[in-house]
Formats: structure tokens, C-alpha cells, sequence
């Protein structure tokens, strides 16, 4: 049986940085043949980023995780004969994927119009931070940034006080899992109508997209949500805890009756949980902060782990707060395989997240570590485009393959 | 332009947000999604906010709305034994199985891949659960609020020593989504080759814990470092941090030094301020950024205070400088950007001609053609189409479900 259900295909992929490369990353996981273009005139930033403490291009762990199963060439797009070769490199692919500013793939003279004429049948996809077009799409943003421009900072913060923010990628990844399902459409698009497509995923688009509630609370009830803390405007105990240990809490959520029965029950039924003010959930969601206060009073002996496993026993949602240590630890995180060992030729073992979700007969997996600078030049110039070693030695003495 | 996914008959059990949320993106580009309802209560979305006017009904929901757009909804009771045989019919005939039961239940009510795909061998069967279908979490409880925790987000959000902070709202419900719906198409494009389904394990938590958390590993393993929150700010060359000023909060990032001097210049008024520039302690933008960020927030607040967020974006844009707004949700729904672009969609009710604005398409296709202008199913409304006229129940079988509360 065969496990990638992307063999065969093949993606010219221009992405740096996040948005694009974890998109690509995941069609590599599925077998696609992905080819990152790279330079030593400006390089990817992400080879330097900030859990790289020998600040060595080669031993990034984040550029590992994110570039791992793709092979890597390297071309200075300043110059004409390198935007040739990619050119050719098109012809012979299926998808190219990009996130430059909007305009930058059109000054290469590799916008969509263009390869549309190379290869009639490309799926191209672009992830600007707005919008290739508009009156933002001037703007430069990063991930953590456009969950402010986005609206979801605003929410971020403890019920009613200052905005902290998510201070994460967010954006950057939910754009990277949207991106995987459009090329994927795409595909599916050109196998039964025979014709490619262009695909414009605006980062900024796409996180609103998965922010429905707040968006649908303005414009049908005209409320403007600040700061939520843990709140659910549903569920009286909603929140996180603290437990025994240093910086160490359990989040619990208890949604029905039933469920606030087994809680009680699990904890030993102490005598406030008889308390009036507790009846119902309604009278619990207007004493959440006494609720809050008396359940901290119960956690606060028990390590994250013996709450979640006391609750999940009686069937209550509860789980640790998990740091890094906890998750690479979980047995159960190990037996599901989050974190996967791969060896890499410059750092040794790098531990690095494994499949995003499990397919059981074509699962995909890691075939091999991310590419050093320009490891497999020599098989796309030489082997896949037909050049000999000699025009290959010159295209590197000019610094065109650089 | 044409639907890409016409004729892909979808089965969707599935409730709140993952798996609504994989339905409806197929069926954005025309798949047929038939929704499967518990008889009388409905999907629990139905009961969440916002409602119009703050007026709660369960027709009027607008999350249930915006997931459940261009999908037939009908009400079946599938712990029956004559649920159960309704539900294999469907299935039957069908591409794609959305369901989101948990892993005990499907097992026993057969309903698990095992069984589904003896009765079609093509059927590909996406389960969302919180912990998977396999490990020893597989059968614990877990709302959006511990999917995060569990998956490493939390602990990432908030002030140190602080409650960590759950990402707002059901963020990594939709994460779940979306990677079902990709995993969806994965199986599709292998189906073409293998010639069969297959069967797909989402965990919520690990829609967080893969690709958001899941990279940081290495650096734990190896120097023993753990990321954990730090309040407004990451600890990172200043600045990385959320500010007040004068109307409301800016983003402050700039990985490059260069950005960061037009910063300064914009506050000196074209040269960078003495009080910075002659001040040892931010020579280095790292050590500043990790030791004297509480000193520089404050030198700066007098600056970031007499200006209006949108004052300081439109002087960061002009000088090339990487600042944001933190928008509130009305300025993003009013953003001229936004509508310019025609970004937002509307959702309307049955029988009702009041429209209301929601998030519009995540992407722009050039050939597939996306829409999602067909209201959200009433509870049971294509109940007789369904029944009676793909499934051949007389009118009197499908009234006699009904009274025996099957549908």
C-alpha cells in the first residue's frame, strides 16, 4: 500500500519565514516533492531564529521543524539566469507556493500571468499579510501583529483589564492550515477540470474566518467584546487552577448538570457544594469568582496530573496546563507520536512535532531532516533540469546558483 | 469557475465548531452535506451566543448559522436500532463520514471504522475527538478551554505567575476543523489511487500541540528552556510588546534594527531621542529587550500616550515600520480594507430577510467557485426529502419515526 498520497507531485516553493514553508511542509509530510528556494544573498530568516543559540544557518530547530521531508535549492532571483532556471523548474511542477510582499513574484516576472503561460495547468498560491490588493496591503505585519490588526488581541487579556495579547504565531499557522486545504481543493480542481487556478489566502482573512463569535456578537447584538479572561458567557466553571508545584494549573470546564454532579461527587461532595448560591448553573455563572476561589482551595494540594486523572475519571473535562517538559513527557503524547526524534547532519537529533492529524492507510511521514543551503542543488540543476556540470560550476563561480 | 467538489456526498455528526466547521468548508465548494441532528434538541451550537438582539432561539443562533450554511439538516436518533440502520443507509452512498462521537460510543454502537467500512469500502471516516482515537487520553472530556491547556497554548498566554489565559473563544475548535478538512482532502486524492477510504483520528489537542507548541521541543531537550508567558511582551530584542496609548493599544515588533531606529526617529522627530540614544543600557536591543523592557515602555509612554493607535499606524507605515493597531472587533468589521476587498459574508435565517455580516471566505480561488448563500437547515427541514425521497420511506413511515422519537 502505498503511504503518501501526495507521491508524485511536485511544488516549487518560494516560502520563508512561517505562513508559506508550514503549508509546503505539510504536503511534504504527504509526499509531495517540495523544492525550497533559498539564498545566501538574504536569508530565510526563520535559519535564525530564536532557539538558535549557535546562530549557525544549518542549526535552527524551528527552521528543522517547518522544512523537514523538502529538499533545498539555492538561486539569487537578482539575477536574470537564475529566474530562467526557476522558470524551468515550473514547467516541471505542480504548485508554487509564495509569500513575499504583494508584487515582489511580479518584478521577478514570476506572477501567476506569467507562469500561467509556462506551465498552462499551475496551482499557485499566495499568502500576503492583508491582501495582494486593497489599502492595507502596503503593510507590513508579522504573525503575532495581525492578531492585533485582526481584532483577537483586543479579547486577550484577564476579564476586564489591560490587553497582554496572544504573543504567537497564530495567524501565521492557521493561514499555513487554511493554505493546505485550497492547494488541496486546487488539485482536486485540476484533476477533474483539467485547468489550474491562483489562490489568494490573506493571512488577516483567514484568522478572521475562525473568529465567527466575537464578529456575529457585534453586528447581531451590536456588543463589542474587551479583555475575556477564561470566560464562557455558557459555562459557570471555566477557568484554570492552581495546583501543587511551581507555575503548575489544570484547566477545568464543566458544561451540564450531570457533569457538575460527578465534579461534586469526585471532589467529596464538600459542604458548599450544597451552598443555594451554587443551585443551578445559572446562579453558579453569577458566583463563578467565589466557584473559582473554593475550587482553587481544592486543587491547590494536587499535582496538574492527579486532578485531571481524579475528574476524568468521573468524566469531567480537565486538563494539566501542560509546559514543554509535560508534553514531551506524556505517555500519551509519546504513544500518539507528537514529538518525533530525526537526525539532522548538522545538529544531531533534533525532536520535532510530528503528523498533524492520522491517516490510517496513507499516512504520510518523515522521510528526511530539512535541507542544509543548497544540499540538492546538484539533483534539481543537474539530474531534474538536464544541466551539465560544467554550466552548474559556472552558474556557482557568478553566484547565480548562491 | 466551477464547484470542485459537486457530487461528494457528505455525512456530517458533528456538533459546535470542529467538525461543522470542516463541513461547511466543504460544502462552500458544493459538496452535498447532509447534517444529522439529535431529534428535538439540535446541534449545541443552536443554544450558544450571539442571537439577535440578544433574543435566544434556537433557529436564530448566529455561530450555528455561519458553520452550518448550504447544508441539509435532518434529525435522527442513532442509539436506536433503527437509527442506526437509517444512519448505515446514508453512509452507505456516501463519500465522506464527518463525526465527532467518542471513541466508547462509536465502538459501541459499531459505528467505528471497523464497521462502517465493511458496509463501504470507499467511505473515508473523519473522527474529531479532543485526545484522538488511540493513547491512553482516548476517552477523556475536553472542551476548547483544556484542548489549549492540554496542547501547550495556556501556559504561553498571560503574566507570569498569573492564571495562564485560554485563547479567546473556541480558536482551536476551528484549528481541528481545518485540519480535518485537509486530512478529508488527503484521503480523497488517495482514494483516486488506492481505490478505497480510509480512516482519519483529529485531536483538538493536538491541533495546538503539533504545529503551534510542537516546535519548541528541541530547545527544552537541550538547554532545558521552556516557553512560558510573559504578560504584554515575548522575551525578544526590544520591542515585542502590546502598549497602551492614547485611544486604546499598539503592537510593537520589529525584528529589524533598522525598523526600530525609524521608530525612534518618528518620536525624535527625525532624529533618534537623546534619552535613548545616549542611554548605555540600550545599546544592545536584546539585552534590552530582556532586561530594561519595563524602563523603555515607560520612556515611551509619554510619546505613545498623546497619540491615537491609528495616528501611530499611519506614521509607522509611512516610514516603512512594522507597528500594529490592536483593532477592536467593531473597527475590524467597519475596516475599509476589509470591505474594499469585499471580505465579509451574510448570514440570513429561514424565512426572514434580516442579514447580518460574518467572516467571508479564508481564501480566493481564481477557478473553484465558493458560496455559501444557502441558509443554515431549520431542525429535521429536509427531514421528507431525504427520508422520502432518497431513501424511500412512505410519509406515514417517516410520521411513525417521528412519533417514536427516532427522528
Amino acid at each position: 500500500m502505498m503511504k503518501y498520497p501526495l507521491q508524485g507531485y511536485r511544488i516549487t516553493d518560494f516560502g520563508w519565514t512561517a505562513a508559506a514553508p508550514r503549508a509546503t511542509c505539510i504536503l511534504a509530510d504527504m509526499g509531495a516533492e517540495v523544492i525550497k528556494i533559498e539564498t545566501r544573498t538574504h536569508f530565510d530568516p526563520i535559519r535564525f531564529g530564536p532557539d538558535n543559540v549557535a546562530r549557525d544557518p544549518e542549526k535552527d530547530p524551528l527552521f528543522h521543524s517547518i522544512n523537514r521531508n523538502k529538499l533545498g535549492i539555492t538561486a539569487d532571483l537578482s539575477h536574470p539566469e537564475a529566474i530562467d532556471l526557476i522558470k524551468q523548474l515550473i514547467k516541471v511542477s505542480d504548485v508554487v507556493s509564495e509569500n513575499f510582499s504583494p508584487g515582489v513574484m511580479e518584478k521577478y516576472g514570476l506572477g501567476y500571468d506569467k507562469l500561467k503561460k509556462i506551465k498552462p495547468d499551475i496551482v499557485m498560491i499566495s499568502f500576503p499579510a492583508t491582501g495582494k490588493e486593497g489599502p492595507m496591503s502596503d503593510v507590513v505585519t508579522y504573525g503575532p501583529s495581525l492578531a492585533s490588526l485582526s481584532g483577537l488581541d483586543s479579547m486577550v487579556g484577564y476579564f476586564g483589564e489591560r490587553v497582554i495579547g496572544m504573543q504567537q504565531a497564530y495567524a501565521d499557522i492557521n493561514a499555513s492550515l487554511h493554505g493546505v486545504f485550497a492547494v488541496l481543493v486546487a488539485l482536486r480542481h485540476r484533476k477533474l477540470y483539467g485547468e489550474g487556478q491562483y489562490i489568494e489566502l490573506s493571512q488577516m482573512e483567514a484568522l478572521i474566518s475562525t473568529m465567527a463569535e466575537p464578529i456575529l456578537e457585534y453586528t447581531m447584538a451590536g456588543r463589542v467584546l474587551g479583555t475575556i479572561g477564561n470566560r464562557s458567557n455558557i459555562m459557570s466553571i471555566h477557568n484554570v487552577y492552581r495546583c501543587k508545584g511551581d507555575d503548575k494549573w489544570v484547566s477545568i470546564a464543566i458544561r451540564t448538570e450531570e457533569e457538575w454532579r460527578a465534579f461534586c461527587k469526585a471532589i467529596g461532595n464538600p459542604p458548599w457544594t450544597k451552598m443555594e448560591v451554587f443551585a443551578d448553573n445559572y446562579r453558579r455563572l453569577e458566583h463563578q469568582e467565589e466557584l473559582d476561589r473554593l475550587i482553587s482551595q481544592w486543587t491547590a494540594d494536587k499535582t496538574h496530573y492527579e486532578v485531571m486523572e481524579m475528574l476524568q475519571k468521573a468524566g469531567v473535562a480537565a486538563t494539566p496546563c501542560a509546559d514543554t517538559e509535560d508534553r514531551f513527557l506524556d505517555p500519551h503524547f509519546q504513544e500518539r507520536e507528537v514529538h518525533i526524534p530525526v537526525e539532522h547532519p548538522a545538529t544531531g537529533v533534533d525532536w520535532i512535532p510530528g503528523m498533524v492529524c492520522k491517516l490510517s492507510k496513507t499516512p504520510g511521514g518523515i522521510r528526511k531532516p530539512a535541507p542544509l543551503l543548497g544540499q540538492h542543488n546538484r539533483y534539481v540543476f543537474g539530474k531534474l533540469l538536464g544541466l551539465s556540470e560544467e554550466i552548474i560550476a559556472r552558474l556557482e563561480a557568478e553566484k547565480i546558483i548562491y | 469557475m466551477s464547484q470542485t467538489l459537486r457530487g461528494l456526498k457528505v455525512v456530517e455528526l458533528a456538533q459546535f465548531i470542529s467538525g461543522p466547521y470542516c463541513g461547511v468548508l466543504l460544502a462552500a465548494l458544493g459538496a452535498e452535506v447532509v447534517k444529522i441532528e439529535k431529534p428535538n434538541v439540535g446541534d449545541q451550537s443552536r443554544q450558544s451566543d450571539p442571537f439577535p438582539n440578544d433574543i435566544s432561539h434556537p433557529e436564530r443562533s448566529g455561530l450555528f448559522h455561519f458553520l452550518n450554511r448550504n447544508k441539509r439538516g435532518i434529525t435522527l436518533n442513532i442509539e436506536t436500532a433503527t437509527g442506526r440502520e437509517i444512519l448505515l443507509r446514508l453512509l452507505k452512498r456516501a463519500d465522506v463520514f464527518i463525526e465527532d462521537m467518542p471513541v466508547k460510543l462509536a465502538r459501541r454502537l459499531k459505528l467505528n471504522y471497523p464497521s462502517l467500512s465493511k458496509i463501504n469500502p470507499r467511505l473515508i471516516v473523519v473522527s474529531i475527538t479532543p485526545f484522538g482515537q488511540t493513547g491512553r487520553y482516548c476517552n477523556y472530556k475536553g472542551y476548547a478551554i483544556n484542548s489549549s491547556a492540554m496542547g501547550g497554548m495556556s501556559l504561553t498566554v498571560g503574566e507570569p505567575g498569573r492564571e495562564p489565559l485560554t485563547p479567546p473563544f473556541s480558536l482551536g475548535d476551528y484549528q481541528a476543523g481545518i485540519v480535518a478538512a485537509n486530512a478529508t482532502m488527503f484521503a480523497l486524492l488517495a482514494r483516486d489511487m488506492i481505490g478505497e477510504g480510509q480512516h482519519i483520528d483529529v485531536s483538538q489537542v493536538e491541533a495546538w500541540a503539533v504545529f503551534h507548541t510542537g516546535n519548541v521541543v528541541s530547545a527544552y531537550i537541550y538547554r532545558q528552556q521552556k516557553r512560558i508567558r510573559a504578560g504584554h511582551r515575548t522575551p525578544a530584542p526590544y520591542p515585542y510588546t502590546i502598549l497602551p496609548c492614547k485611544d486604546g493599544y499598539v503592537f510593537m515588533i520589529a525584528l529589524r534594527g533598522a525598523q526600530w531606529k525609524r521608530f525612534l526617529e518618528i518620536v525624535g522627530n527625525g532624529k533618534v531621542p537623546d534619552w535613548y540614544a545616549n542611554d548605555e543600557r540600550f545599546k544592545d536591543r536584546r539585552r534590552a529587550g530582556l532586561e530594561y523592557a519595563d524602563d523603555l515602555d515607560k520612556l515611551l509612554a509619554p510619546w505613545l500616550m498623546s497619540h491615537t493607535k491609528e495616528e501611530i499606524f499611519a506614521l509607522c507605515r509611512q516610514r516603512h515600520v512594522p507597528f500594529a493597531p490592536v483593532r477592536n472587533i467593531d473597527e475590524v468589521v467597519n475596516d475599509e480594507h476589509l470591505n474594499q476587498r469585499d471580505y465579509f459574508a451574510e448570514i440570513e435565517f429561514n424565512g426572514s430577510n434580516e442579514k447580518f455580516k460574518c467572516p467571508g471566505s479564508p481564501f480566493r480561488f481564481s477557478q473553484s467557485w465558493w458560496d455559501l448563500t444557502q441558509p443554515a437547515p431549520s431542525l429535521g427541514q429536509h427531514n421528507y426529502q431525504i427520508y422520502c425521497e432518497q431513501l424511500d420511506y412512505s410519509a406515514e413511515q417517516l410520521a411513525r419515526l417521528h412519533r417514536m422519537n427516532i427522528i
